[in-house]
C-alpha cells in the first residue's frame, strides 16, 4: 500500500512540474511578451528595459525556470495586474467561496445521485428507472450557465423564493473567521449568519450539482445493474437475509467501486462549472476571479497561479480517490 | 477492452449473433454445433480429425464475414428505438444546416428598418407576421439567425471534433504501436492535459491568443479532446498487441507499418468512433460556455447558436428571455441527438450484447 502511495505521490509530483514547465513556456510566449502584458499601454523603452532587468528576462532560460520554480514552490505568483495586491491574497479571498459552493454541490450530487441511481435500478425498466434516464440525458445536454439564468428566473424573479446573487444578504453584520460564510456562523454561534450563507448557496449549488449529478445517477444505476445479477446477491436472498443487509453490505458496498471514481473525475466537472456558475450568480469566488483575470485585459500572474491551484486540487482529489479504494475494496489492500 | 473481432476463436458462439432467435441456428448450420459428436466419431483417424477441424474453422471464419461486428451492429442499431430518434435529431440538424438559405425567411445579417425602428434598451421586438420570432438585439430576423445559425454551430462542432480526433488518433496510435518508452512519455504529456479540468484548460488555451476568434474557440475545444481520445486508441491498441491476429499477421511476415495501420488501427477506431460522437455534444456545449464567458467568437454578424445564447441571451436575459431560450432548446435537442446516438452506438457495438 505504501508503495502504492509513493509511486503516484511521484506520478503527481512529475506531473504538476510539467504543467509548470508548460506555463512557463506559456507565459514567456504571451502575445507581445510578459514585459508588454504588464506595462501595456505605457511602455517606453526605458520602462521596458527596466522592467525586464527587474523581472530577471535578461538572465539565461534555465536560471529564469529555476527562479519561477522556486517561487511557485513557495506559493510566491507575484502581483496581480489588475489590482497590484499579491495574487495569494487574492486567491486567498476567492478560495472559501469556491470551496463552499463546490462542497455543497458535491453532497447535493451524491446525496441525491446515489439513492436515485440505485432506486432507477432497482426499478429497472419501469417509470422510474425511464425517467431518470431521461433526466440525466437532459442534466449532461443543458449548458448549466442557461440553467442557471433559469433558475434564477424562475425561483427569484416569479417567486422570491431564493436571493438572485452574492453569497450574504447585505447588511448582516456577520464575522469573517475563516471565510466559509457557513461555518464562521457556526463558530462565531451567529446561526443567522448560517441560515443566510446557506440560503444563498442553494441555487448556485443545485445548477453547479447538475452535472456530477446526472453522472453519478448514470454511473449508480449501471453498476447497480451489473451487481444485482451476481451470484453472490441471489445467495444472499436465499439465505434469506433481511433486504437491508442485503443492499448495504452486498449490492451497494461492490457497486460502490466504479462510483467513487466517478466522484473523483467529478471534481473537474465541478471546477469548470464553478467558473460557469459563479458568473451566472456573481458569487465571488475563484470562477468569478478567472473571469474577471480575463475579460478585464488578462491578469497573467492570476491566471497561472488558479490554473496550477485547479489542477491541484483535481490530481489531488483524484489520488485520495484512489487511496480511498483500500478502504472500500479489501482485494486492493491485499495486492 | 477485449474486442471479439480480435479473437477468430472456433469455440466461441458466434453463430446465430444478431439473429432473433439464436437456437435456429442449430438447424441452419449444423456443422458448427455438432462439434462434440464429430469429434468423438472422428477419434482415432488423426488425418480426418485435423481436416474436420479445419473445415469448422473456416466455416467460422466464414462466418464472421456474413455478420461482423460493425454490420451486426448497424442492424441492432436500426431496431433501437434511442438511435432512431437520435439519428432523426442528427438528421434534421444537418439538414436544416444544408438548406438553411431556402429555409431562412430573411437575410441573417440584414438590419430590417421596421425592427430597429422600435429597438430600445429595455425592448426588442417580438413575433410579428413578418418575423415570426422577432429580433434580435441589432434589429436583425431572429428566426433566420437561428436557422443560419444550425451552419456554423455544426461547424464549430464538426471542425473542433475533427481536429481534437486526428491528434488524439496520432497519439493514441504512437503511442499503442510503440509501446515502452515511447508510450510512457506521450501518455505522461496527456496526464498533463488532463490534470486540468476541461473548460479551464480551454479557458487557458483562449487566453494564450492575444485576441480570441472563431478558430481560437475551435482549437481550444478541439485540444481539450485530445487526451481522451488518444487514452482510448492507446488502450485497445495496447490490448490488441497481445491478440491473435497480430500475432498471426506477424508469424505471416506483414511489416510493422501495416500490421499497426492496416490491422490494429481499424478494429481500434470503434470506440474512438462512438466518444467522437459524443464528443460532437460536448463541443457545442463547450463553445458556448467560452462564448458565455465572453471568450468567443467577437464577430457580431456571425450567427452561431453558443454565441446568442451566450452573449446576447445572457445581456439581454431580462428583457426578452426568448433570445436565450431559442438557441438554448435548439443545443440542447442538438447536443441529446448526440448523445443518444452515441450511446446507442456505444450499445451496439459492446461485445457483451452481441446474442
Amino acid at each position: 500500500m505504501l508503495r502504492v502511495i509513493v509511486r503516484r505521490l511521484l506520478q503527481l509530483a512529475v506531473t504538476l512540474i510539467a504543467l509548470s514547465a508548460l506555463i512557463f513556456v506559456w507565459l514567456r510566449n504571451l502575445p507581445g511578451g510578459p514585459v508588454e502584458a504588464l506595462l501595456g499601454e505605457r511602455a517606453t523603452p526605458e520602462r521596458r528595459a527596466l522592467l525586464i532587468k527587474a523581472l530577471g528576462y535578461d538572465q539565461p532560460i534555465l536560471v529564469q525556470y529555476a527562479k519561477f520554480m522556486q517561487r511557485v514552490v513557495t506559493g510566491d505568483f507575484g502581483n496581480s495586474i489588475r489590482t497590484g495586491d499579491p495574487v495569494s491574497e487574492v486567491i486567498g479571498r476567492a478560495f472559501p467561496a469556491t470551496i463552499e459552493l463546490a462542497v455543497v454541490a458535491m453532497i447535493i450530487a451524491i446525496g441525491l445521485g446515489v439513492p436515485l441511481g440505485y432506486l432507477a435500478a432497482r426499478h429497472h425498466g419501469r417509470l422510474l428507472d425511464n425517467l431518470s434516464i431521461a433526466g440525466t440525458l437532459l442534466g449532461i445536454s443543458i449548458p448549466i450557465f442557461f440553467l442557471g439564468y433559469l433558475l434564477k428566473d424562475v425561483f427569484t424573479q416569479n417567486i422570491h423564493w431564493f436571493p438572485p446573487s452574492g453569497r450574504i444578504s447585505t447588511g448582516l453584520d456577520n464575522t469573517n473567521v475563516t471565510g466559509f460564510f457557513v461555518l464562521d456562523g457556526l463558530l462565531t454561534r451567529e446561526f443567522d449568519a448560517t441560515a443566510d450563507a446557506l440560503w444563498h448557496l442553494i441555487l448556485p449549488a443545485f445548477t453547479l450539482a447538475t452535472i456530477p449529478l446526472a453522472v453519478i445517477v448514470r454511473i449508480t444505476r449501471a453498476s447497480v445493474l451489473d451487481v444485482l445479477n451476481e451470484d453472490y446477491v441471489r445467495t444472499a436472498e436465499a439465505k434469506g437475509l433481511r433486504h437491508r443487509v442485503i443492499r448495504g453490505r452486498h449490492i451497494l458496498r461492490n457497486a460502490l467501486l466504479p462510483v467513487v471514481t466517478t466522484i473523483g473525475l467529478q471534481t473537474g466537472a465541478l471546477l469548470s462549472g464553478a467558473v460557469l456558475t459563479e458568473k451566472v450568480y456573481n458569487w465571488g469566488g475563484l470562477g468569478t476571479l478567472i473571469t474577471d483575470s480575463i475579460s478585464g485585459g488578462r491578469d497573467y500572474p492570476v491566471l497561472q497561479a488558479l490554473i496550477l491551484l485547479a489542477a491541484l486540487v483535481f490530481v489531488v482529489v483524484n489520488l485520495l480517490v484512489d487511496l480511498s479504494y483500500a478502504f472500500i475494496d479489501p482485494r486492493v489492500r491485499v495486492r | 477492452m477485449s474486442d471479439p473481432m480480435t479473437r477468430p476463436g472456433v469455440t466461441s458462439p458466434r453463430d446465430g449473433s444478431g439473429l432473433p432467435a439464436s437456437d435456429l441456428s442449430a438447424g441452419d448450420r449444423p456443422g458448427v454445433e455438432e462439434k462434440p459428436e464429430g469429434v468423438t466419431r472422428d477419434l482415432g483417424r488423426l488425418g480426418d480429425r485435423k481436416k474436420a477441424r479445419l473445415d469448422e474453422l473456416a466455416r467460422a471464419t466464414a462466418d464472421k464475414g456474413g455478420v461482423s461486428l460493425v454490420r451486426d451492429a448497424f442492424r441492432r442499431l436500426r431496431r433501437n428505438p434511442v438511435a432512431i430518434v437520435g439519428a432523426s435529431i442528427v438528421g434534421i440538424f444537418i439538414l436544416v444546416a444544408i438548406f438553411a438559405p431556402l429555409l431562412a425567411p430573411h437575410d441573417p445579417a440584414q438590419r430590417f428598418d421596421e425592427l430597429t425602428k422600435n429597438l430600445t434598451v429595455d425592448n426588442i421586438p417580438g413575433a410579428s407576421s413578418e418575423f415570426p420570432l422577432g429580433s434580435d438585439p441589432l434589429g436583425r430576423d431572429f428566426l433566420s439567425r437561428l436557422i443560419y445559425g444550425s451552419r456554423q454551430t455544426l461547424f464549430v462542432g464538426v471542425v473542433a471534433t475533427l481536429i481534437g480526433l486526428g491528434l488524439g488518433v496520432l497519439i493514441g496510435a504512437l503511442a499503442g504501436a510503440f509501446g515502452g518508452w515511447v508510450d510512457n512519455i506521450l501518455m505522461r504529456f496527456t496526464d498533463v492535459m488532463l490534470a486540468l479540468p476541461a473548460l479551464l484548460l480551454a479557458i487557458s488555451l483562449v487566453a494564450m491568443a492575444s485576441r480570441s476568434s472563431q478558430w481560437t474557440v475551435i482549437f481550444a475545444v478541439a485540444v481539450v479532446n485530445v487526451p481522451i481520445f488518444a487514452r482510448l486508441l492507446r488502450g485497445s491498441m495496447l490490448a490488441q498487441r497481445e491478440s491473435d491476429h497480430v500475432l498471426a499477421a506477424r508469424a505471416l511476415g506483414v511489416k510493422g507499418r501495416s500490421i499497426v495501420l492496416r490491422h490494429m488501427l481499424p478494429n481500434a477506431m470503434t470506440a474512438v468512433i462512438v466518444q467522437a460522437t459524443l464528443t460532437l455534444s460536448t463541443a457545442i456545449l463547450e463553445a458556448a460556455s467560452l462564448s458565455f464567458l465572453g471568450l468567443g467568437d467577437p464577430d457580431i454578424n456571425r450567427a452561431e447558436w453558443g454565441l446568442m445564447l451566450g452573449v446576447d441571451g445572457q445581456r439581454y436575459f431580462e428583457v426578452r428571455p426568448e433570445l436565450a431560450y431559442y438557441p438554448a432548446i435548439a443545443i440542447i435537442v442538438v447536443a441529446l441527438g448526440f448523445t443518444l446516438l452515441g450511446e446507442a452506438m456505444r450499445e451496439a457495438l459492446d461485445p457483451k450484447n452481441r446474442r
